[in-house]
């Protein structure tokens, strides 16, 4: 489990992390969601041991940061902000010094460095030079790096940024794989990501926490949520016809789209939906809407932002 | 300890993986051989010693070390691969001590590459081999206090060539601490016991003995003290900059 504890840090006058506290369960994978300079890369610094906290600590399986420091980081599998490797070594030079330093020696050294880039699909470029590889490889190379010693806590900056669709797709499904039994925590500013791949989200600007909540219970605080979404050519009438029933409190029309937002009563959806039929409307898309993450998002920071 | 050395083998691997290595070798070979033989005078002479070789040591030390130390913190501040190293579960004295005896190693291996000269002068003549070994020994300690002095200030910034004239001009001050050059910025204005203490700082100096052969421990006890001394900073100076 990690626990932390009133996490705090300051660049001199500058706040960058504000009294953070959470605490994670195995099993989970946690994004740290929010704008750039929010304070996300510098919780997992600290977390990772790699800055101070200023007041404050976290306690990583039992072993605090501040004063465990080293039994904390032996727990922690950590790809920093845009995976810095030392580009000189080879791919398998580099990662037999990652699993020397976590205490692998000779041929168990080499097994786990085997396991990691089979694991990784790196086999066709472990000899050649780290700076020679693509994006997309030396990126495997740094997740190779943090899941070498199969870590109890993977704490990952950013691990699907600068990197193509395709790229971040792979990049999603190992941490997926990686997720049931350990304690993930990763960084973005990607809405989609979130719901892509996390249990749990925070929303973190100017430091604080704003919101801890699971995706779809972030997505339950968008005003979209349960709202209806149809495209037709007549939107005056389908709008005025559909903002007169009980179940809808509010219309919208939006670049040819009319949304309907649900009032406190009935099921807007069966509502609508039996309007359309009633009025034997030609209707081109239909949808209900779950949420949408940017707009929580905005409304959260914003509301950050003014208090 | 026991990351020490895996760091100390990482370290070497990049030396040479790269260019810097065998530059700094080549460079290092030709330089010392040219002001051995040109103004040295190592024929000219005709004794059968090395202490033309030796002289100029410090002079080349100035330069070459700065440039193997410039790089050690520099350029891991500048990759942000020092957030890598230093959330692997190694402590910052293993990394520290680790990375600066790797370049001490280094720069003694091409110390070591000088025997031929050592070779020349005993073809040549009789040469009290005790001295040259003394020698030999009081130019890598001498290296090793550059080489902290560069190391600490490379912690300082992330920009090497920064990081290479701070440790230029820093080297150049404990160098020449027992000249008239520097001793007289502080003759008017501290008492003279601190300025015999400044004078006692010269590298030249405690070289100088050395180079003659004559192994004090008092010289011995300096550069030890000079190298912890920097190395101590060096830790300090990394935790306080490492975040920027």
């Amino acid at each position: 489990m990690i626990e932390a504890k009133s996490l705090t840090r300051r660049y001199g006058p500058l706040l960058a992390v504000d009294r953070i506290s959470f605490q994670v369960e195995p099993g989970t994978v946690l994004g740290f969601l929010g704008p750039n300079g929010a304070g996300k890369s510098t919780t997992m610094k600290m977390l990772t041991g790699f800055l101070a906290p200023s007041a404050g600590t976290a306690v990583i399986h039992g072993h605090d940061i501040r004063t465990d420091s080293l039994a904390a980081r032996r727990q922690m599998g950590y790809l920093p902000e845009g995976a810095p490797l030392y580009g000189e070594l080879s791919v398998e030079r580099f990662l037999k010094f990652v699993a020397e330093t976590r205490g692998f020696r000779g041929s168990e050294a080499h097994r786990r460095v085997a396991a990691a880039a089979e694991r990784l699909s790196l086999g066709e470029v472990m000899a050649q030079t780290i700076e020679t590889l693509s994006k997309g490889f030396k990126r495997r190379v740094g997740l190779a790096q943090a899941i070498l010693h199969d870590p109890p806590v993977l704490i990952l900056d950013e691990p699907t940024d600068g990197l193509d669709p395709n790229q971040k797709h792979e990049v999603r499904r190992l941490i997926r794989e990686m997720a049931p039994d350990k304690i993930t925590i990763i960084s973005t500013h990607i809405l989609e990501e979130v719901d892509a791949l996390c249990t749990r989200a925070m929303i973190i600007a100017r430091g604080r926490l704003l919101a801890d909540d699971s995706p779809t219970g972030l997505l339950a605080r968008s005003r979209y949520h349960n709202a209806v979404t149809l495209t037709m050519d007549d939107l005056e009438t389908a709008a005025s016809r559909l903002g007169a029933l009980a179940e809808s409190r509010e219309v919208e029309v939006r670049r040819g789209h009319l949304t309907v937002f649900p009032s406190s009563q009935g099921n807007l959806f069966d509502a609508v939906t039996r309007t359309i039929h009633d009025e034997g409307w030609k209707v081109d898309q239909l949808q209900l809407e779950a949420g949408r993450l940017d707009e929580v998002f905005r409304t959260v920071t914003d509301a950050g932002e003014a208090a | 300890m026991n990351n020490l050395g895996v760091i100390l083998r990482r370290e070497l691997a990049s030396y040479f993986a790269t260019p810097v290595a065998y530059v700094f070798i080549v460079i290092y070979l030709i330089m010392s051989a040219a002001f051995t033989f040109y103004l040295g005078g190592f024929y000219e002479r005709e004794i059968a010693d090395l202490e033309p070789f030796f002289r100029f040591h410090p002079w080349l030390y100035l330069f070459l070390v700065p440039a193997i130390g410039m790089r050690l913190w520099a350029e891991e501040r500048k990759y942000g691969t020092v957030e890598l190293l230093l959330t692997l579960p190694i402590t910052p004295t293993e990394a520290v001590l680790g990375k600066f005896l790797a370049a001490w190693l280094f720069i003694g291996m091409s110390l070591l590459l000088t025997f031929p000269i050592w070779i020349t002068v005993n073809v040549l003549g009789n040469p009290d081999n005790g001295v040259i070994l003394a020698a030999y020994l009081g130019s890598w300690l001498m290296a090793g206090g550059f080489l902290a002095i560069s190391a600490c200030l490379s912690a300082a910034t992330r920009n090497q060539v920064v990081a290479f004239i701070l440790a230029v001009v820093v080297c150049f001050l404990f160098l020449l601490s027992g000249l008239p050059l520097v001793l007289d910025v502080f003759r008017g204005w501290l008492p003279q016991a601190m300025v015999d203490g400044i004078a006692n700082l010269s590298f030249l100096v405690h070289f100088g003995s050395i180079s003659r052969g004559v192994i004090d421990l008092r010289d011995l006890v300096y550069f030890g003290l000079v190298i912890g001394f920097w190395l101590t900073a060096n830790r300090i100076v990394l935790e306080l900059k490492k975040a920027d």
